[in-house]
């Protein structure tokens, strides 16, 4: 019953987002205000059903309703109730779902909450939302459908994938997807300013929003997923340069750089085509990151010709967003006037730069994702991994440091590298220092670690440089929204460099009583037992933990088998400290009574995540900051407004 | 900016585009085959694994054309696949065959089960002669001539269909 | 205790899927004694592909089949064996499927390529949108 009403609201939804569709087309050929004015409400109503059906699944998961195919596939009634919740959205036709239900609810707040841009611009964006939404509700109606029921339903389900069984899935996908879809809201901007020739500051101003909330969701989204992978996946990477995570990397460079190509838009009414540009190709990568991960083509091509009718189905999706989009913009914006041009020493000069960067590592990334499935077409079977991305986009992101510290000390319009260079002196200092006593206290090592390192400390410098001689409570928040992101790439920079340079690995087999030394921790085996959860069960070791003379810690890291499926995960125990983690983990017997055990002290690792908080607290502070703003300045012109109607009703 | 320009992100896009399509009509094969085949065996001497059952070694496989085959008493498609291996020995087609990871009781109790097509049974403990091969799996089977050269490398389980090629393929190799 | 015995009762069962292969190799999970050699096999190990893997590489892979590349990697490392040797020899075997550092050929060409295109394109395309300083 109630995946039937779920089924009805999906199908409702999908009327209504035709029904939009229809609205703002007729709206924007004819320029009619009263048709304009109706789509509104159809996108608030559209949003409300996709919520209420994505409600409807997670209940028939709550339930572990067995006559739903896509339950039994997925779910198992034993699992613990946060499984149930999140395994809704922990497979494709419920991912499916999930996005289409934040792309209506987007949709709905966009609709209700937009009043800077022109009401025919507007309506043409939400036309552009109802267009993809449709193309999504097509997509799971016809071809994907959550709610499909079972004509003889087993009495209990396969069971979610273990790797997917941890608290990650149930924040993790959500978040990307609301980065993902917030993209969407950007591209459709892009697109409603293309079609009514509308590529301004204003557009920039409306858009701006939905980007900056886009890329904090993705850098959350990122942030996590990498920690996720770090204590899940066992060996203590927490980057693979794995296709999936390129794909989830790549809309975020895209959007990076669209936000910072938007303020430049906004503020100076430059870069207008690359802008929309950006937005088309951040939304690509977004959909590129929701469907040819999911369709497995990355991994596999055989996983996507499984399903033919879905890969067809996204190539046709694909080909009408991104090729329509590409097309309106070859065709119309040659018609929109080319905006400002820049001094090259300028703030701008430096914000085009830290785009041209970010696009040629984005390139670099989308170039060595694909690769291998190209050179196989071609008779070849390669690999292209880690050492690959970190010599091509390695420098380039170093570079692209160096102007990210020096970027904000500029002024806008002009300013000369004399002033540029005095302002720098205190992070040339700290890099000069940080490099000197890097070398001092840990010698030569790998070069590529060592100058992150170095430049993370002049880049902490320089981001809350723009602070020093400012009223600091007159500074706008937006500027404090700045300084803490680029002070949490610093940071994430710091981690990263730290942690490839200095970890420590040991890799034992002990008996039980015995101990091992690793970085400042010896670690000894007390014991192992066996322990039982509620679909699986564990040997579980017993790891007293002790650094220098101070207080023994228990860690507990498990070896777990699952039943439905069957599989064996491992569980690391982690031990933060200030200054890095002690990861452990238990392996497997090696058949003389003593157990496999790997450890490793990661200094300073948990500095990648905590910057990259930064840079999401960051972004959220940029748009409350504009935000508040924004408001101020409309009560402004409002007061403004109405004293000038009393003086004239005076002057009458 | 040149008109040319404004294109170009369309150009790109189709592009990718045809090929995704290309590759949805007709998959490229992606397993990964080893570099050895057309090159001679590696050097290598295995133990036995179970008694009565002599090891296996370089100069063992030389003298006649046979078959390969790397198999392990924990693989599931190497079950699935002892039928056809018994087909091909009733053809008079010697196979040896390389076990990984295993154990001799294992290995004494799969052979009982699915049949036993082996004249040798060598012992790679490490899958270290397993990866002199280029081999990426189990089950996996080579054609090896006369000359102890490497002519064919069958990767998975061998199917009903699999049986003749694999035959055709061994009496070339003569 | 009944969830205790129950436990048991489940390792017991789970332990044929573990007893499944034999103990790992020697080197799998176990260090070279010489940490300037392990540093070396590490770093090598990082860049090679696990075979039977979804896109991991052997450092970082709980498959049997990575365990005993690693314990390959460590003894001819140990042996006196340089990782260019190591790699080349993987590569004589796999192809160059099994190292995530693609070799350059004209295969992987475009590839290594593809940074410096990028970045002349990008320069050529921002040319644009500075003003000329002739003034």
């Amino acid at each position: 019953m109630i995946a039937e009403a779920g089924l009805v609201a999906l199908w409702l939804a999908a009327a209504l987002a035709a029904m939009q569709l229809m609205l703002a087309a007729l709206a924007v050929s004819r320029n009619d205000d009263t048709l304009a004015r109706a789509a509104r409400p159809v996108a608030v109503v559209q949003g409300g059903l996709a919520l209420l059906a994505m409600a409807a699944l997670i209940r028939v998961f709550l339930q572990s309703d067995m006559s739903v195919a896509l339950v039994v596939a997925n779910s198992h009634s034993a699992k613990p109730w946060l499984y149930k919740f999140a395994g809704a959205w922990g497979n494709h036709e419920g991912s499916m779902l999930l996005w289409v239900t934040i792309l209506g609810v987007a949709g709905g707040a966009v609709a209700l909450l937009e009043r800077r841009v022109a009401e025919r611009t507007l309506t043409a964006t939400l036309g552009t939302q109802a267009a993809i939404a449709l193309g999504f509700y097509a997509f799971l109606l016809f071809s994907s459908n959550p709610f499909a029921r079972l004509p003889n339903p087993p009495s209990d389900g396969q069971g979610l994938n273990p790797l997917l069984q941890d608290p990650g899935l149930a924040f993790h996908p959500p978040t990307l997807y609301a980065g993902y879809v917030g993209l969407s809201v950007a591209f459709s901007f892009a697109v409603g300013a293309l079609i009514t020739r509308d590529v301004g500051p204003a557009f920039a101003r409306a858009m701006r929003p939905w980007v900056l909330t886009a890329w904090v969701f993705l850098t959350i989204g990122i942030t996590a997923g990498s920690y996720w992978a770090y204590y899940e996946l066992g060996w203590g990477g927490w980057w693979f340069w794995d296709p999936v995570e390129n794909a989830s990397l790549m809309p975020w460079l895209a959007a990076t750089a669209l936000l910072h190509s938007v303020s430049v838009l906004a503020t100076r009414d430059g870069l207008r085509a690359w802008t929309v540009m950006l937005a088309v190709v951040a939304f690509s990568m977004s959909m590129l990151g929701t469907f040819l991960v999911r369709s497995g083509i990355l991994t596999s091509v055989h996983a996507f010709a499984v399903d033919p009718e879905r890969g067809t189905f996204i190539l046709i999706l694909l080909s009408l967003y991104i090729g329509g989009a590409l097309a309106l913009f070859a065709t119309r914006i040659g018609v929109v006037r080319a905006g400002n041009t820049f001094e090259l020493v300028s703030r701008e000069g430096s914000l085009v730069a830290n785009n041209l960067l970010l696009s040629v590592i984005l390139g670099i990334v989308l170039i060595g994702t694909f690769y291998p499935i190209l050179a196989a077409a071609m008779g070849t079977q390669l690999s292209v991994g880690p050492p690959f991305f970190e010599k091509a986009a390695g420098p380039i992101a170093l570079v692209l440091v160096v102007v990210m510290a020096a970027g904000p000390l500029l002024r806008w319009r002009r300013d000369t590298l004399g002033a540029l260079v005095r302002r720098l002196t205190w992070p040339i200092v700290a890099t000069g220092i940080a490099a000197v006593a890097l070398v001092v206290a840990a010698g030569w090592f790998n070069m590529l670690p060592m100058l992150g390192l170095a430049l993370a400390a002049g880049l902490a410098v320089a981001s809350v440089a723009p602070l020093a001689g400012r009223n600091l409570l007159r500074t706008p928040l937006f500027v404090y929204g700045m300084v803490v992101a680029h002070l949490g790439i610093a940071v994430s920079l710091a981690g990263m460099a730290a942690s490839t340079a200095f970890t420590r690995e040991v890799l034992v087999a002990k008996a039980i009583g015995e101990s091992a030394t690793v970085g400042p921790y010896r670690v000894t085996l007390r014991g192992i037992r066996p322990v039982i959860g509620d679909n699986w069960s564990a040997l579980e070791a017993r790891l007293d933990v002790q650094r220098g003379d101070g207080s023994t810690r228990l860690l507990a890291p498990q070896s777990r088998f699952f039943s439905n499926p069957p599989t064996t995960t491992s569980e690391s125990a982690i031990l933060t400290a200030f200054d890095g983690q002690l990861y452990t983990v238990l392996g497997q017997p090696d058949g003389t009574g003593r157990w496999q055990l790997r450890f490793w002290w990661k200094p300073w690792v948990t500095l990648i995540w905590f910057g990259g908080l930064l840079i999401a607290g960051g972004g959220a502070l940029s748009i409350l900051g504009h935000w508040l703003r924004d408001r101020r300045q409309k009560k402004r012109a409002i007061e403004a407004a109405e004293a000038a109607a009393h003086r004239e009703a005076w002057a009458a | 900016m040149r008109r040319w320009l404004l294109w170009l992100p369309l150009a790109v896009f189709a592009l990718a585009m045809a090929f995704a399509v290309r590759e949805l009509r007709k998959p490229t094969d992606r397993t990964v085959y080893s570099a050895m085949v057309g090159k001679p065996l590696p050097t290598f001497d295995l133990p036995p694994i179970v008694a009565g059952k002599p090891g296996l070694s370089t100069a063992d496989v030389q003298g006649q054309p046979r078959l390969l085959n790397i198999f392990a008493s924990w693989c599931v498609p190497c079950i699935a696949e002892a039928p056809q291996l018994m087909k091909l020995k009733a053809m008079g087609i010697p196979i040896d065959a390389i076990a990984i990871r295993d154990t001799g009781p294992a290995i004494r109790q799969f052979l009982a089960r699915n049949g036993d097509p082996y004249t040798r049974i060598g012992d790679d403990r490490d899958s270290q002669v397993q990866l002199a091969l280029g081999s990426s799996g189990v089950p996996e089977t080579f054609v090896i001539d006369a000359r102890g050269v490497i002519v064919k490398q069958h990767v998975g389980d061998i199917r009903d269909d699999d049986v003749a090629d694999l035959a055709a393929a061994w009496r070339a190799a003569r | 205790m009944i969830r205790r015995l129950l436990a048991l009762v489940m390792l017991a069962l789970a332990a044929p899927t573990l007893a499944q292969s034999r103990a790992p190799a020697d080197y799998a999970n176990v260090q070279l004694p010489d940490p300037a050699k392990e540093a070396e096999a590490t770093a090598l190990m990082a860049t090679l592909r696990c075979l039977v893997c979804q896109g991991q590489a052997i450092v970082d892979s709980d498959a049997d089949m990575a365990g005993d590349m690693r314990s390959l990697v460590r003894q001819r490392i140990a042996a006196g064996e340089s990782a260019d040797e190591v790699r080349a020899w993987l590569i004589d075997r796999y192809g160059d499927y099994v190292t995530y550092d693609p070799p350059v050929s004209a295969a992987t060409l475009p590839l290594w390529l593809a940074p410096l295109l990028l970045l002349t394109f990008g320069l050529w395309l921002a040319r644009a949108s500075f003003r000329r300083r002739n003034k």
